[in-house]
């Protein structure tokens, strides 16, 4: 950071233009970036701010479908705009390295880990196959891999994501790098795989010195992670500083408003008295077919005007739940009661009084809407089925329903959704939802794809129509901020089990179930001490130690 | 690896089923043809009684299904019955006729297959080049010409005009290995310029397809020059769609050269089929037929297999 370390990467001016199939748009609009060697600079934003566009452009690479039109990227003296395709592609692997957001899609399937580990510095004659074989082993060592000896030799498919992520940084070092883009390189994984992957990551720049960009849309996570953070938004910087004072006083309206999501929450409320739920789940187990059990006796109830957030990693039989509840997998013990009265254990059977009462909105709006029909029938479909409405009163129905989302019916009306923004699509699967005018709407991880402005939006918007229409939400989330933000109730689930539940306020003060305090302690936090503390506490011992011999 | 042997068993199991499907469809088909075989096989000057003696030999008076099963049966050991033109064994005809066939079509194969999946990965690495290009219009312009005219086309430049390769490729007793190889070349040129297309446009799709994949960027990120990003990181996932294109390109290599094999004068199976219909001889139009319908299958079950041997999730379970 100061004046004496050298400059790695000296980026000026950066203009980056996309092809939107008519004419160039600028993606990126006159970005500085100044690398010293050994530092780690944290860029975020939301999605669209040029995050990930800037990182590919430091290794001088633009992916399809775009150019660098201006600017310079100078790398240790070499100046990336004007070198050639061969020149830059010596450089990628052995000089700069890439991590990928999603390490399972980012190893190639037909070839065992260590093969892929291997192939840059065996291209590159840096190292003969058993010598760059040893480094790996010794790299997954270092990275806390378990049976390092043994883990490359198996294929990316059979191994998990979070191992996946840090074999994937160790193929980074292969080449022992001077720069190393991580690509929000934790986004895939659980809290509790994420401190695992965010901690080797730390140990690893700093045992081998290596500067690094750290790409991320979390705060709390950029603030463990680097000595310096840059703001951007829409392709252009909004500001720079090292992260304790970015931490303690941003400058800038829009940094300040990213920091002030993570305090929306709205007011617990109790269980209203003398009422039967309007979903209970009995003692349910399910399995899918010939596989192992995922529910084991699975019971928890969901009032009328309340949320119920149900917590847990992936695989701890969350999204099961909501399948049960549906009908979309019937239980194989136990049974769900809809206001005291059994509900058929498949769809198939529901009446369609029964259907209309259960509604579901999904994580990804993008691949929950059909690209080719129009919002208004989305939206109109479901009122048209269930509320038997045509004609004029179907079309005043269906602008009633956009109203409701805050998305004007003019504009609205006849579009498709390829055309709305991820919060617009998202807002439409709600309308979708609320047509069928239900009592009871399981959300399924709806905010998890957003940006956290985005995402506070769209948990406003819930809590206001729940008000209004008097909804019971399940919300099913891995993520504990909106639970706190939104929760009335928690379930925590672990392993298909449910191992704690309970009204918020006694689920956020201790003492916990050991698994809720786990889950708890690993949420990132915007102290930048905050894992150094939490590891110490946890008794993991530094991996730097490891190296020093 | 269990798993694949119960799966092959499955499927093998299945694939017999269509073939008993198929046999009843060949046998009522060639018993709907119109017109009387014993009229056919005796000439217009046959007496009645001399007809109703060779149907009473042949077994036409007994009812269809009777003679369906008979057939069957016999196929089963082996027998196909005899030709009612000439009174061979039909299975000794068609054998040769097959192996001609199966070694036409394994020439071809041997060819075009490599040929054209090599062509596949070249026009990928240069996609959107002239020499994409180029290739494209040629291929497309080979697989919608009708064979028969490529191989005349070839007779004519490379027979005719300059005597490289003989016309004509019939085949006689005691003939070597190279003169055979040389002998058929023109045929099986035709074949390759038919089928080499299709295989090679699946290949390029299949490999450009992959392009997009994170897996693909990532290689690119590591410094793989173009050549490996394609050889090394795309071709072993493309595997699957271009193997389901190659098997249906040898099925059509045993199956669809009854032109080729006219043009060419040579003796294979689809002549025999052709000269069969033509004679009524039914017998050997069945077994060609059956022999037809067993080749698809078999083909494609080693499709099958093969795709999933190329599948690193199937073959290493977790």
């Amino acid at each position: 950071m100061s004046d004496k370390k050298q400059v790695l990467l000296d980026i000026r001016n950066l203009r980056i233009e996309g092809y939107t199939g008519e004419e160039w748009v600028p993606i990126i609009k006159g970005v500085d970036l100044k690398l010293h060697r050994g530092e780690v600079m944290g860029l975020i934003g939301e999605s669209g701010a040029g995050k990930s566009t800037i990182g590919a452009a430091a290794m001088g690479f633009a992916r399809d479908g775009t150019r660098i039109s201006e600017g310079s990227i100078e790398f240790d003296g070499m100046e990336l705009t004007t070198a050639s395709e061969a020149e830059k592609r010596a450089l990628r692997g052995s000089r700069i390295a890439y991590v990928a957001q999603s390490a399972a899609a980012s190893f190639n399937p037909a070839h065992k880990i260590i093969d892929q580990h291997t192939e840059a510095p065996l291209h590159y004659r840096i190292q003969k196959r058993l010598e760059a074989q040893e480094d790996a082993m010794d790299l997954y060592e270092r990275l806390r891999l378990p049976n390092p000896k043994e883990i490359g030799f198996r294929y990316p498919h059979q191994v998990s994501g979070g191992q996946l992520q840090r074999a994937m940084t160790a193929m980074a070092m292969a080449c022992r790098p001077d720069l190393i883009i991580f690509d929000e390189p934790t986004t895939a994984l659980d809290v509790t795989t994420q401190i695992e992957v965010l901690a080797a990551i730390r140990d690893i720049v700093d045992q081998f010195n290596t500067a690094a960009i750290y790409i991320t849309h979390d705060l709390a996570v950029v603030a463990q992670m680097a000595d310096t953070i840059k703001v951007l938004l829409k392709g252009e910087e909004v500001e720079q500083a090292p992260t304790e004072e970015m931490l303690q006083s941003p400058r800038e309206d829009y940094t300040k408003s990213l920091w002030a999501v993570r305090s929306y929450q709205r007011p617990q409320q109790s269980r209203p008295e003398g009422e039967k739920p309007v979903i209970s789940v009995q003692h349910v187990d399910a399995a899918y077919t010939g596989g192992v059990k995922v529910l084991d006796d699975v019971s928890f109830d969901i009032y009328r005007g309340m949320t119920v957030a149900v917590v847990g990693e992936s695989g701890s039989g969350k999204s099961t739940a909501a399948r049960c509840i549906t009908g979309l997998l019937p239980p194989s013990k136990g049974q769900v009661l809809s206001n005291g009265e059994p509900l058929p254990p498949n769809y198939l059977n529901r009446s369609k009084d029964q259907l209309r009462q259960v509604q579901m909105i999904y994580q990804m709006a993008d691949t929950a809407l059909n690209p080719k029909v129009r919002i208004s029938e989305i939206i109109g479909r479901p009122a048209q089925f269930y509320s038997g409405l045509r004609g004029a009163d179907l079309k005043h129905r269906v602008d009633e329903l956009l109203d409701l989302i805050e998305l004007d019916p003019s504009k609205f009306y006849n579009r498709y959704p390829p055309e709305l923004s991820g919060g617009q699509k998202q807002r439409i699967g709600i309308a979708r939802a609320l047509a069928a005018e239900p009592s009871f709407i399981i959300c399924d991880e709806v905010t998890s794809a957003l940006d956290q402005l985005v995402a506070e939006g769209i948990l406003k918007l819930l809590d206001r129509l729940q008000k209004e229409l008097d909804l019971a939400y399940m919300f099913i989330t891995h993520d504990l901020a909106t639970v706190r933000a939104i929760a009335d109730e928690v379930v925590v689930m672990q392993n298909g089990k449910v191992v704690e539940q309970g009204p918020k306020d006694e689920m956020f003060t201790p003492p916990h179930h050991p698994y809720t305090d786990l889950l708890l302690s690993s949420v990132p936090e915007m102290d930048p001490n905050w894992l150094t503390t939490l590891l110490e506490e946890r008794g993991v011992e530094n991996v730097g130690e490891a190296a020093d011999v | 690896m269990g798993d694949l042997l119960g799966l092959v068993a499955k499927r093998l199991g299945f694939g017999l089923l269509t073939l008993l499907v198929i046999s009843v469809i060949i046998f009522f088909m060639v018993e709907l043809l119109p017109g009387d075989i014993a009229q056919a096989v005796l000439g217009q000057g046959a007496t009645e009684e001399n007809l109703a003696a060779l149907r009473e030999q042949m077994g036409l008076n007994k009812p269809a299904v009777v003679r369906y099963f008979e057939w069957l049966g016999n196929a089963l050991t082996g027998d196909f019955g005899t030709s009612i033109v000439t009174g061979e064994r039909v299975s000794t005809i068609i054998t040769e006729r097959f192996i001609n066939t199966l070694f036409l079509a394994a020439y071809a194969a041997v060819i075009a297959v490599p040929f054209a999946v090599t062509l596949g990965i070249v026009v990928a690495l240069l996609r959107n080049t002239l020499f994409d290009r180029v290739v494209n219009v040629l291929t497309l312009t080979s697989i919608s010409s009708p064979e028969f005219f490529l191989g005349y086309i070839l007779i004519l430049y490379l027979a005719v005009k300059t005597g490289m390769f003989p016309a004509i490729s019939s085949l006689r007793p005691g003939m070597t290995f190279w003169e055979l190889l040389d002998r058929t070349f023109l045929p099986a040129l035709t074949l390759v310029l038919v089928v080499t297309a299709h295989m090679m446009r699946m290949t390029r799709a299949a490999i450009i397809n992959l392009l997009a994949s994170p897996y693909i960027e990532m290689a690119r990120l590591k410094g793989a020059p173009p050549w490996k990003v394609i050889v090394r990181h795309a071709l072993p996932n493309a595997w699957a769609p271009i193997i389901n294109v190659i098997a249906l390109n040898l099925a059509y290599l045993i199956t669809g050269v009854v032109l080729v094999e006219v043009v060419f004068v040579y003796p294979g199976i689809g002549q025999a089929l052709v000269d069969a219909v033509s004679k009524r001889d039914f017998p050997i139009v069945q077994s060609c037929c059956l022999i037809f319908a067993a080749t698809f299958i078999l083909l494609n079950l080693a499709a099958d297999v093969a795709a999933i041997l190329t599948n690193p999730r199937l073959r290493h379970p977790k």
